[in-house]
C-alpha cells in the first residue's frame, strides 16, 4: 500500500475491509502502519474520559471516504480482533465515564442510545453514498431498497427514543425548563441525524466550485489558443510563399505567447497582477516588439534593473525613442536578420547621496555590414538627427563603434537624477 | 563543486545524448548536429530519450560526455534528470536546452548542476559551438542568462548583505565579462574588448557560473524556489 518511494495517502476512510466506519483503516493507509495498532490506540484513547470515542466520531464525521473502490481481503480473525477491540473501546469509555458520578446517567443511559441510533443512520448514509458513487446516479440521500430504509428508521427511532427517556429522566425540572429542554433535545437530535447530509451538501458545494474554476480555466486556454496561435497558424500556411512573412508572424506569435505565459502578468505566474504603470523595460521591449514586427527581424531584449517611466520623465521617453532609431537602423542597414539590446539601470548605492543618481545604458548591436562613421552619406540623417539630436537635447551621450564587415554598436548614455523619496 | 576541467584532446567525436519529450525536436536537433559545420569537430549523437525514466537509463548504459537536456518534460523535467544522474556520474556534463527563457526555469537548471543554457532558437552552429565548449568544462552563458545573473548579483539599495563575499559579490572583472556577454559578445569579442585572452575570459566565465550555483543570494533561491526545484 505505501511504498517509500510514493507519498503518504491523504486521510481517507477505507470503504471496503471495514468494520464500523473505516477510520481505523484509513489512519492506518495514511500513517503507512497496521490497522490493528490504530485500533488498540483508539481503545487506549477511549480509557481518557472517552477521547477515543469522541476522536472516532470526529473523525467518522470529518473524514471522507475514499473515492476509489479498492477490494481488501479481510481475515476473519482480523475481523473478530477487530470487533472484540471495538467492544472493548466502547467499555472501557463507558466504564470510564461511569467512574464520573455526574455523567454517568446521561452517557451510559439514554443518550448512549441515542448516539448508537445516530451511529447506525451515519453508516447507512456512508452506504448511500457509496452506491452514488458506483452507480454514478445522483439517488436521493436515501435510496437502497426496503433495508436501507429500515436501518435509517430504526436509527431514527434509537436517536428519539434516547433523547424522550433523558427528558423523562428530567421531569423534575419545572414547566419552562422542561419545555425548553425538550424544543433543544429535539433539535440537537435532527442535527444529529442529518450530519451526514449537511457534510455532504459543504463537499459537494467545494466540489462543484472547483469544477466550475477548471471549466472556466479550461474555456480561457481554448479561447486563448483560438484567438492567437490558430490564427497565426492560418496566416502562416497562406504566406507560406513568402519566408519573410512568416518569419515574422512567427516571432511576433512567439512573442505574445511567451508574453501570456512568462509576462510579469502572465498566465504561468498565476495571474499575478503587473506592477502598475509603464517602466523602462516593458517601453523597450514594446519598442523592440515594434522593430521586430515592421522590419522582419528578431530583436532580443536582455534589461537589467529597471525604473518607473512616468508622463514626465521626457528624458528617459527620449532615450527609448533614440534606442528604437538605433535599431531600426540596424534593421533598414545592416542586412541581418538579429539585433542584440542590452540595458543597465543602475542606482547610486550610497544612501547618503542625495539626489539619487540613475545611470542609464543601452547597447544596440548588430553583426552586420557595418560602415564607416566618417564617410556617412549626407542624405541618412537617422543616426545623425534622431539619435545623437535626440539624446544631446535630453543631456545623454552617445558613442557609436562601426566597423564595415564586422557590424555596428550604438551605446546610448543618460544619467538622471530624482530626489530620494523618503528623505 | 568538483571541477570537471578535463581538457585532454578527444580521440574522435564528442559524444552526446538528446533528452526531449518532443520526438520532432529531438530529430532536428540530431540531424543539425551530425551534420555539423566544416571544419569543426565532429558531433555524434549517441542516443536520445524521451522522459526522465528512458534519460537515466540510456545515461547510464550509453556514458554520454554531453546531454543535452530540456527543462520542460513531464514528470519533473530536466532537472530530475540532474539530480539522479549527477550523484552517479559527475563526469557528465549538462547542456540545458529550452524555449523558456523565464528567469525562474535559466535559473533553476543552472542550480541543479547544468554547465549552460541556451533557448532552442538557437542556430545549428551555435549550438555546435556550446556542446563544444560545455565538453571542455567550460560554462555557456546566453545574454539572458547573464542578464539575469547581474541582475541577481546586482547591488540595489536596500537588498540583503552579502553573507559569504566570496560567494555572493562578483568582481569587478567578472561583471565586465557577464556585461559583454549580455551585449551579445563572443568569447574572442570580450577578450578584444577587455584585453585579455581567451582563456581568462572562460575562467571568469566558469567562477561566475560556480557562484551562481553555489550563492545564497536571495533573488537566486527565490528564482529557483518559484519552480519548486532546490
Amino acid at each position: 500500500m505505501t511504498s517509500p518511494a510514493t507519498r503518504a495517502a491523504p486521510l481517507a476512510r477505507r470503504r471496503s475491509g471495514r468494520l464500523l466506519a473505516g477510520v481505523a483503516g484509513g489512519v492506518a493507509d495514511h500513517l503507512g502502519i497496521d490497522v490493528l495498532w490504530v485500533r488498540v490506540a483508539f481503545v487506549v484513547l477511549a480509557a481518557a474520559n472517552g477521547a477515543g470515542v469522541i476522536a472516532y466520531g470526529l473523525l467518522w464525521v470529518f473524514v471522507r471516504q475514499e473515492a476509489a473502490d479498492v477490494t481488501r481481503q479481510v481475515s476473519v480473525k482480523e475481523r473478530q480482533q477487530a470487533m472484540g477491540l471495538a467492544a472493548l473501546g466502547l467499555g472501557i469509555g463507558l466504564a470510564g465515564a461511569a467512574l464520573q458520578n455526574q455523567v454517568v446517567g446521561w452517557i451510559v443511559g439514554p443518550l448512549g442510545v441515542a448516539a448508537l441510533g445516530a451511529a447506525v443512520v451515519w453508516r447507512e448514509a456512508d452506504e448511500a453514498q457509496r452506491r452514488r458513487w458506483t452507480s454514478g446516479a445522483r439517488s436521493g440521500f436515501l435510496g437502497g431498497g426496503r433495508m436501507a430504509l429500515l436501518r435509517v428508521g430504526a436509527g431514527g427511532v434509537f436517536v428519539a427514543a434516547g433523547i424522550t427517556v433523558f427528558l423523562l429522566g428530567n421531569l423534575d425540572l419545572g414547566q419552562l425548563q422542561f419545555g425548553v429542554l425538550a424544543v433543544l433535545a429535539t433539535l440537537v437530535g435532527v442535527a444529529v441525524l442529518t450530519v451526514p447530509w449537511w457534510v455532504r451538501l459543504a463537499r459537494d458545494f467545494g466540489e462543484e466550485r472547483r469544477q466550475r474554476i477548471v471549466t472556466a480555466e479550461r474555456a480561457e486556454i481554448a479561447a486563448h489558443l483560438h484567438d492567437s496561435v490558430l490564427q497565426t497558424l492560418a496566416l502562416i500556411q497562406k504566406q507560406s510563399h513568402d519566408p519573410r512573412e512568416v518569419q515574422r508572424l512567427a516571432r511576433g506569435q512567439e512573442r505574445e505567447l511567451r508574453n501570456w505565459l512568462y509576462g510579469p502578468s502572465g498566465y504561468g505566474r498565476g495571474g499575478r497582477p503587473a506592477p502598475p504603470g509603464e517602466t523602462l523595460a516593458s517601453a523597450l521591449q514594446a519598442a523592440a516588439a515594434e522593430v521586430e514586427d515592421t522590419y522582419a527581424i528578431t530583436v532580443n531584449p536582455v534589461i537589467v534593473g529597471d525604473h518607473p517611466l512616468g508622463d514626465t520623465d521626457g528624458d528617459l521617453r527620449a532615450l527609448v525613442l533614440a534606442a528604437r532609431e538605433a535599431m531600426v537602423n540596424a534593421a533598414k542597414h545592416a542586412g541581418v536578420d538579429e539585433v542584440s539590446v542590452y540595458a543597465e539601470v543602475e542606482t547610486g548605492a550610497d544612501e547618503e547621496e542625495d539626489p539619487v543618481r540613475t545611470e542609464v545604458h543601452v547597447f544596440v548591436r548588430d553583426r552586420g555590414k557595418g560602415f564607416d562613421p566618417d564617410a556617412v552619406p549626407e542624405d541618412r540623417h537617422g543616426l545623425a538627427d534622431s539619435v545623437h539630436g535626440r539624446m544631446g537635447r535630453h543631456g545623454g551621450k552617445v558613442r557609436l563603434r562601426s566597423t564595415p564587415g564586422e557590424g555596428t554598436e550604438v551605446h546610448l548614455e543618460m544619467t538622471i537624477e530624482a530626489q530620494r523619496e523618503d528623505a | 563543486m568538483s571541477e570537471p576541467a578535463v581538457t585532454e584532446p578527444t580521440t574522435g567525436p564528442i559524444t552526446v545524448f538528446l533528452v526531449d519529450d518532443h520526438g520532432l525536436f529531438r530529430a532536428g536537433v540530431r540531424a543539425e548536429l551530425e551534420r555539423g559545420a566544416a571544419g569543426d569537430p565532429p558531433i555524434e549523437v549517441a542516443g536520445e530519450a524521451g522522459s526522465v525514466d528512458e534519460a537515466v537509463a540510456g545515461i547510464g548504459h550509453l556514458k554520454p560526455e554531453v546531454v543535452l537536456l530540456d527543462v520542460h518534460m513531464p514528470d519533473g523535467g530536466g532537472a530530475a534528470v540532474l539530480a539522479r544522474v549527477r550523484p552517479v556520474q559527475p563526469e557528465v556534463v549538462f547542456l540545458a536546452l529550452s524555449v523558456s527563457d523565464a528567469a525562474e526555469d535559466v535559473i533553476a537548471v543552472i542550480r541543479a548542476g547544468a554547465r549552460g543554457y541556451v533557448t532552442k532558437t538557437i542556430s545549428a552552429r551555435e549550438l555546435g559551438d556550446a556542446v563544444r565548449r560545455v565538453r571542455a568544462g567550460d560554462a555557456v552563458f546566453s545574454p539572458r542568462l547573464a542578464g539575469f545573473v547581474l541582475d541577481a548579483f546586482s547591488d540595489r539599495p536596500g537588498a540583503a548583505p552579502a553573507v559569504d563575499p566570496e560567494l555572493d559579490l562578483l568582481t569587478r572583472r567578472e561583471r565586465d565579462v557577464l556585461r559583454l556577454l549580455a551585449r551579445g559578445y563572443a568569447y574572442k569579442e570580450i577578450a578584444g574588448e577587455l584585453f585579455i585572452s581567451v582563456k581568462t575570459v572562460e575562467t571568469h566565465v566558469s567562477s561566475v557560473l560556480r557562484k551562481t550555483q553555489l550563492s545564497n543570494r536571495y533573488e537566486l533561491s527565490r528564482w529557483a524556489s518559484d519552480r519548486r526545484l532546490v
